[in-house]
């Protein structure tokens, strides 16, 4: 199987976008982390600090009525999509105007709305679910395409192995793209696996093509994953994409992450995907002006957002039995 | 009116609700073109081809994985798990994800989607392919469990499954495979979440699901030939659960004998009789009495699997001499 699919070029605007949202992810998510040291976050949060060119970039190769399937690392793919950042915030506080009202969590961010269909807390469990939507879509003739995002370490699960093959055989509009940010939770991922490169040494073994991208570079990001859609929307079948990354931080808010080496976490800082995108934008026509505009009004639309999580009413007992059923109640008897 | 085994009446009542709505869809191994191992699919193949009744690998996770999926955005698949003790391999999309989505997404995703399974008993198949698993099903927040014990009911409760937002587990009692009955032309549609009275008695109620009601209905006849005269409840619908008809008929009797197919600890006659205390202890007359299978696993020999499961000798016996004590 070739590439075939050609990408659309990006103009400046457009990148500039990339910019905004790269930079919206990285600052929301360092407020995340502020307000957990607050205590107004609680509970465990796992963030994406460095990870950032991977959302960004599929998120604008996507049409707006695609599917986004995320992880408990969930936070940048679900605001990449356009879901405002108060709501989320405040998910992450336990406050009724969170995304679910405080019921789901950092772990499980979900707005249909905007079409992520779900963050998933269980290794692998959403590959299969993603497949399911892509056969939805390919049922209904929609063009609509799924995106699977998940780690390095859920490639080792029996799940991913299920839903690859599954997803090739039937020619499902999936796109599964493999965040390989080097570590399994405290281990080396290269240790506990049989190939170097976690996805893309198995796609052969779905007939797929190995693609491997600079997940740290958003438009290398932009264009593998447009060539990706482009197939799965003309009925070409899934793609199996590894993006490699790092996270800046630890595995979860609990995990200072000292197993790493010194200087891998250096040399890993140094292509932090912001400050290499902000010094493409300026040898690309974009003014030093223009990006600090950007900057400072993310850290406003950050600031607003904290003040108004943090004004959420704390969810009442009204809400606890609510939704186990789409009647919207609870009951399991007459 | 038509005789109709419980096989064929899972065929007839999925293609019912095919014919209905083209967003029902039904997937599984092999159930296309070889029409299922237990020949529960034969003829939907035919009817609505391999794009409506699609055929997967070995892969239950992927099975479930893609009916959660479909579901979420709009089809209404029946996924089958050929037996229900391969719930063991998928099980985190049944309770992890298709169990809470809704209620962690505060509403936002709506799940309807069924999953059949053969289920419990009497086939000699050993312990990894005989065991009964409602009780696993019943113990998860977020799921119906649905087992019928008869054909008719097989037609009407998958259509009431079928057109249910929320997910059904529908578990197929094996053993019943091939029983046969009367069952009228045309559609049928049940209610989930009721119970229905099979026999009415003044002496004891003998409360029993799926593949036991059959049993404790041949057990009330022997039992009344004893003078001892017996209410048969079958549950049919564990989740929800219709204690209203339930509490009523052991409140009329002030006996209760469950008969449960699936192992001892944690059996949905352990919740029936929780609720029988608290709610109607006033109106037993005597102790509540379980019959089940022991807490072991299914053997394989005949000889043996014969005495694990609930028989009509054993229920017959438990009633007498609990009633005559």
């Amino acid at each position: 199987m070739t590439t075939t699919a050609t990408v659309p070029v990006l103009d400046l605007e457009a990148k500039l976008e990339l910019y905004r949202v790269q930079v919206a992810l990285r600052q929301f998510e360092k407020r995340a982390y502020d307000l957990f040291l607050e205590n107004f976050v609680k509970g465990t949060s796992h963030l994406s600090l460095g990870q950032e060119a991977i959302a960004a970039g599929f998120a604008a190769a996507m049409r707006s009525d695609d599917y986004t399937f995320a992880t408990y690392r969930g936070h940048a793919h679900t605001l990449a999509r356009g879901v405002p950042m108060t709501p989320v915030l405040a998910e992450l506080m336990g406050r009724t105007n969170g995304l679910m009202a405080g019921k789901g969590g950092s772990m499980h961010l979900t707005s249909v709305e905007h079409g992520v269909m779900g963050s998933y807390a269980i290794i692998g469990a959403h590959l299969p679910i993603a497949c399911g939507a892509a056969w939805s879509a390919q049922y209904r003739g929609t063009e609509q395409v799924a995106v699977c995002f998940f780690g390095d370490g859920s490639t080792n699960i029996g799940a991913f192995h299920e839903a690859l093959n599954f997803a090739a055989i039937w020619k499902l509009p999936v796109v599964f793209v493999c965040e390989n940010n080097l570590w399994m939770e405290y281990t080396r991922t290269t240790e506990i696996t049989a190939v170097p490169n976690p996805a893309a040494d198995r796609a052969s073994a779905y007939g797929l093509e190995s693609i491997i991208v600079d997940g740290n570079d958003v438009d290398a990001v932009y264009e593998v994953a447009a060539a990706a859609m482009t197939r799965a929307r003309a009925g070409e079948g899934p793609s199996l994409i590894e993006a490699l990354t790092y996270r800046h931080g630890g595995h979860s808010r609990a995990d200072p992450g000292k197993y790493r080496p010194d200087e891998e976490v250096a040399e890993w800082l140094a292509k932090d995907p912001i400050p290499m995108y902000h010094a493409r934008l300026l040898t690309e026509g974009a003014t030093e002006a223009q990006l600090v505009e950007i900057e400072l009004s993310v850290a406003a639309e950050v600031e607003k957002a904290t003040e108004e999580a943090k004004a959420g009413p704390t969810p009442g007992a009204d809400l606890l039995m609510k939704d186990v059923w789409a009647d919207g109640g609870s009951a399991w008897r007459n | 009116m038509a005789q109709l085994t419980f096989r064929e009446a899972i065929a007839r009542g999925i293609a019912q609700e095919m014919r209905r709505d083209e967003s029902v869809l039904a997937i599984g191994e092999d159930i296309g073109a070889a029409g299922g191992v237990f020949k529960g699919t034969v003829g939907l193949f035919e009817e609505f081809g391999p794009v409506r009744v699609r055929d997967t690998p070995i892969s239950e996770q992927a099975i479930l994985g893609a009916a959660m999926g479909a579901a979420m955005t709009g089809l209404k698949p029946i996924a089958e798990i050929m037996f229900s003790d391969f719930f063991a391999v998928c099980w985190d999309i049944v309770v992890n994800e298709i169990a809470k989505s809704r209620y962690m997404t505060n509403g936002q995703m709506t799940f309807p989607l069924v999953i059949r399974s053969g289920n419990g008993g009497g086939l000699r198949f050993g312990a990894q392919h005989s065991q009964s698993v409602e009780n696993w099903a019943m113990m998860v927040p977020g799921l119906k469990v649905v087992v019928p014990s008869n054909a008719l009911d097989v037609i009407g409760l998958m259509a009431a499954a079928v057109r249910d937002p929320d997910p059904v587990i529908f578990l197929e009692a094996k053993a019943l495979y091939a029983s046969k009955m009367e069952v009228p032309d045309g559609d049928i549609v049940d209610t989930l979440g009721t119970a229905k009275v099979l026999r009415q008695g003044t002496d004891a109620t003998v409360v029993a699901l799926g593949a036991m009601v059959p049993k404790a209905l041949k057990a009330a006849e022997e039992l009344a030939s004893m003078g001892i005269d017996c209410t048969v409840v079958d549950v049919r619908s564990l989740v929800p659960l219709d204690t209203k008809t339930i509490l009523r008929e052991i409140s009329a009797t002030g006996r209760l004998f469950t008969v449960e197919e699936n192992p001892r600890l944690c059996g949905w006659g352990g919740e029936l009789s929780s609720i029988a205390s608290e709610e109607i202890f006033y109106d037993l007359d005597g102790p509540i009495v379980r019959i089940t299978t022991p807490h072991i696993p299914l053997p394989a020999a005949d000889a043996l699997e014969d005495m694990a499961i609930p028989s009509v000798q054993r229920i017959v016996a438990t009633v007498s001499q609990s009633m005559n004590a």
